[in-house]
């Protein structure tokens, strides 16, 4: 903890300062920031109840994120295993690693939103935007913990196989494959978790799924649909936590 | 058989592992390397199959210069050179079979070794080493499930179904109890001379080495201090090797077992 | 291996790692999954013609992309300083807020099963409801701007920073607490004097690891309205200024990576 007196008063006095600057140079117009709390018990009422009767829109937009979801997951698992085997150290030359731990870089401090909306320009409005997105966000994480993994594998397995004069098609097959397996299926299993999450979001710039009802709900100031769709994206995500954790706990 | 010249190992750190190291193996022989931690016992015998590269110097094996090879020859020529580790390096989770049939992998195309479908002689061969290592049974439990003594013997045995034209061992026993150690080493050695395999074991334990070994490398600070018979370990040449102890048991011992067991086992 | 006849003779020669119903059973598995996978791209109606000058189009995107405008820093630095200016301020509010809810949802500081029901859904619910959607809640609540955005930030760390406290608060060493509790400190004493010295460290290390993942949520804020960088990024996107929106990107990686090394930096040595 930071012991000094002087230091913790001179963080203290760099906050407030802080606090003071970032608020002034914020452009809020506080007229209608001020209106926010009767505006928030006007949307509350208006919520109440929730209006479930439009559920065929409801269950096509999860069925779609679901869809989504799914198609990205299995997308992803494949695809990540070429950049998660560039992006191991101890598999392939400089160069190569370099090359793919950068894309990896790249790629994860985007926003998938942001990902989303550039494929949105690039496709048009629809799910395939969203599967897209999901798909290279997937490849990213799955690739990420992947190289990892192999990274953190034990060297000695990989050792023995090279001994036996096996090439590198035979190596990954027998020294790294059986090391990695596991924790390569369990993360893709909770990738298809952060997967249904995410689809519910993407469809907030177009990108389809039962996020793209939800932001149409809003600008049409349907209240009531919105908090029925918000309280089944809550179940969704619940829903794919639990079997997430499920599947995890069964395959150790 | 196999011809060590002047081999020269300097690691990146500046550390000098090897300085013209010159072995010439020219029978069927089981060579023990002794010689005190980081001797540059273990760099040695990786250098020989290329597993560490080496700076200078040559390795030839039944006439070819392993040290010149290309990578696709390199892995050609070690096909037929077996490794044994101390730590075993099975892979945990495959079944005793897979690993021992592992050792074929530089014979059998890669889409085969992916489906696991070994040529019958490969299988059959497998299940005699099993049986000779003292493992029938077990060829479907997986290696994380077994003993460190039954794994060395897995290790023993997918180095052996290789039909190696040489036998590199490094440490064999020194994860194991006295006891396993010794059953380790008699089936390696056992093994090692109806094959008629020359075998270089790294290893630590003096008594181990002049039970088992016909013939004694001493090695100090990367250089060979001492080869030479069992029988010849002295006092002096033991000083010289580990530098200065009591080394009066051990030596004691060497001249009243001229006769070492192997010799009896061949 | 002498001869191998005899041994061909003596010993199988086959051997399988599994049994056929296990084989079945793995390839049914298989099948499952890449029938799942086929059913649902089916489903989506993919446009397939897309992908047929994919590459072209990438190609010209990478060409509209590059070199990104740099002249264009100008303008989007004031927004993008707006947009750390969120996480920060969105991230100070859920301190304040997180830490009365964290006491509510820790088993042993919580005054009762009701509390103890009322803290954990406010920390299931505000974690499962993505920044964006809050986004999208507040700014119909306070109209479009960064008020918007810092109450969204705020909400959706609340449940991840509450939830962290209330797992180290169950935790806690016991004696200090018993010990405040011996000489008679009132029930806000014993919070302050024997639970929370001890839980501090996790809090600010929550604190700033949720503040550095923040940044990241922050720039997308824009999209719906709430301020910060988004709010440009988006317009350029829509005019398919694309050397603008590479600069734009580019500015965004620079700021997550030093955040990212900013955080992870200050939580070693407050750990």
């Amino acid at each position: 903890m930071i012991e000094a007196t002087w230091l913790r008063h001179t963080l203290l006095v760099l906050g407030l300062a802080y606090l003071v600057w970032s608020m002034s140079s914020l452009e809020v117009d506080w007229e209608r920031v001020s209106k926010g709390l009767p505006r928030a018990g006007d949307i509350i009422t208006r919520m109440f109840p929730p209006d479930f009767s439009r559920w065929e829109l409801l269950t096509r937009g999860v069925t779609e994120s679901l869809e989504m979801a799914l198609a990205a997951t299995f997308a992803g698992m494949i695809l990540a295993v070429p950049l998660g085997l560039c992006a191991a150290r101890n598999l392939v030359p400089m160069p190569v690693y370099l090359v793919a731990r950068g894309i990896i870089v790249f790629m994860r401090t985007l926003h998938e939103v942001i990902v989303a909306i550039i494929f949105v320009k690039i496709f048009g409005f629809g799910p395939l935007a969203g599967v897209l997105t999901l798909i290279v966000s997937s490849i990213t994480f799955i690739a990420k913990m992947l190289a990892e993994d192999i990274e953190n594998m034990s060297p000695g397995q990989v050792e023995a196989i090279r001994a036996t004069g096996a090439g590198f098609a035979k190596m990954l097959v027998y020294g790294v494959t059986p090391q990695i397996l596991p924790r390569y299926l369990g993360v893709s299993i909770y990738r298809l978790d952060a997967n249904i999450r995410q689809s519910t979001i993407v469809g907030i710039v177009g990108a389809g799924g039962i996020g793209q009802t939800l932001s149409a709900s809003f600008s049409r100031y349907d209240y009531d649909f919105s908090l029925a769709i918000l309280l089944v994206i809550i179940a969704l995500v619940f829903i794919g936590e639990f079997f997430s954790s499920w599947a995890r706990g069964k395959l150790r | 058989m196999l011809a060590i010249r002047e081999l020269t190992k300097t690691y990146d750190t500046g550390t000098a592992a090897l300085r013209n190291v010159s072995i010439t193996i020219d029978e069927p022989q089981v060579v023990a390397i002794i010689g005190p931690s980081g001797a540059g016992k273990s760099t040695l015998i990786r250098c020989i199959n290329r597993l560490v590269e080496p700076t200078s110097g040559s390795v030839e094996l039944n006439g070819e210069n392993l040290t010149a090879l290309g990578s696709r020859d390199l892995r050609r020529a070690r096909r037929h050179i077996g490794m044994i580790f101390q730590e075993y390096n099975l892979v945990e989770r495959l079944t005793v079979m897979e690993n021992i049939l592992s050792g074929r992998l530089g014979y059998v195309s890669f889409w085969r070794a992916f489906r696991r479908n070994y040529p019958a002689a490969d299988v059959a061969a497998a299940f005699s080493l099993l049986e000779r290592v003292g493992l029938e049974g077990y060829e479907n439990t997986r290696a994380d499930a077994l003993s460190g003594g039954q794994r060395q013997r897995v290790g023993i045995a997918r180095a052996l179904i290789q039909s190696p034209d040489l036998l590199l061992v490094d440490e064999p026993t020194a994860s194991l109890d006295p006891k396993t150690s010794r059953q380790v080493m008699r089936i390696l050695v056992e093994l090692a001379r109806e094959q008629k395999t020359p075998t270089l074991i790294n290893i630590h334990d003096v008594q181990l080495a002049k039970t088992f070994a016909n013939r004694i490398i001493g090695m100090q600070d990367g250089e060979i201090v001492f080869d030479g018979k069992p029988g010849q370990l002295t006092e002096k040449v033991l000083t010289d090797i580990y530098g200065e102890e009591d080394w009066s048991t051990e030596a004691a011992q060497a001249s009243g077992e001229d006769a070492p067991e192997t010799a009896a086992a061949s | 291996m002498s001869a191998p006849g005899t041994l061909k003779a003596r010993y199988p020669q086959v051997w399988r790692k599994y049994t056929p119903g296990q084989s079945a059973i793995k390839w049914a598995w298989y099948a499952g999954v890449v029938f799942v996978a086929v059913w649902s791209v089916r489903n989506l109606d993919i446009p397939w013609f897309y992908f047929l000058d994919a590459h072209v189009q990438f190609m010209d995107l990478g060409r509209r992309m590059l070199p990104p405008d740099w002249t264009y820093t100008d303008v989007v630095l004031n927004p993008l300083l707006e947009t750390i200016h969120i996480a920060t301020l969105g991230t100070i509010v859920t301190f304040f807020i997180a830490f009365p809810v964290a006491f509510l949802a820790a088993r042993n500081t919580t005054p009762n099963v009701a509390a103890w029901l009322f803290g954990k859904f406010i920390l299931v619910s505000t974690r499962s409801i993505n920044t964006i959607v809050w986004a999208l809640i507040f700014v119909a609540i306070f109209g479009p701007g960064p008020v918007a955005g810092i109450w969204a930030i705020a909400f959706r760390s609340i449940g991840f920073v509450a939830k962290l406290i209330a797992e180290a608060i169950e935790e806690i060493d016991h004696g200090p607490v018993e010990a405040i509790e011996a000489t008679g400190g009132s029930r806000l004493q014993v919070l302050l004097m024997g639970v929370l010295p001890q839980v501090l460290p996790v809090v600010y290390g929550t604190i700033v690891y949720r503040w550095d993942i923040n940044i990241r949520e922050s720039t997308v804020l824009g999209f719906v309205g709430a301020g910060g960088i988004g709010i440009e990024l988006y317009s350029s996107i829509n005019q398919f200024a694309w050397s603008q929106v590479s600069l734009m990107l580019a500015l965004i990686m620079i700021v997550v990576v030093v955040s990212e090394f900013v955080s992870a930096t200050v939580r070693n040595r407050i750990t």
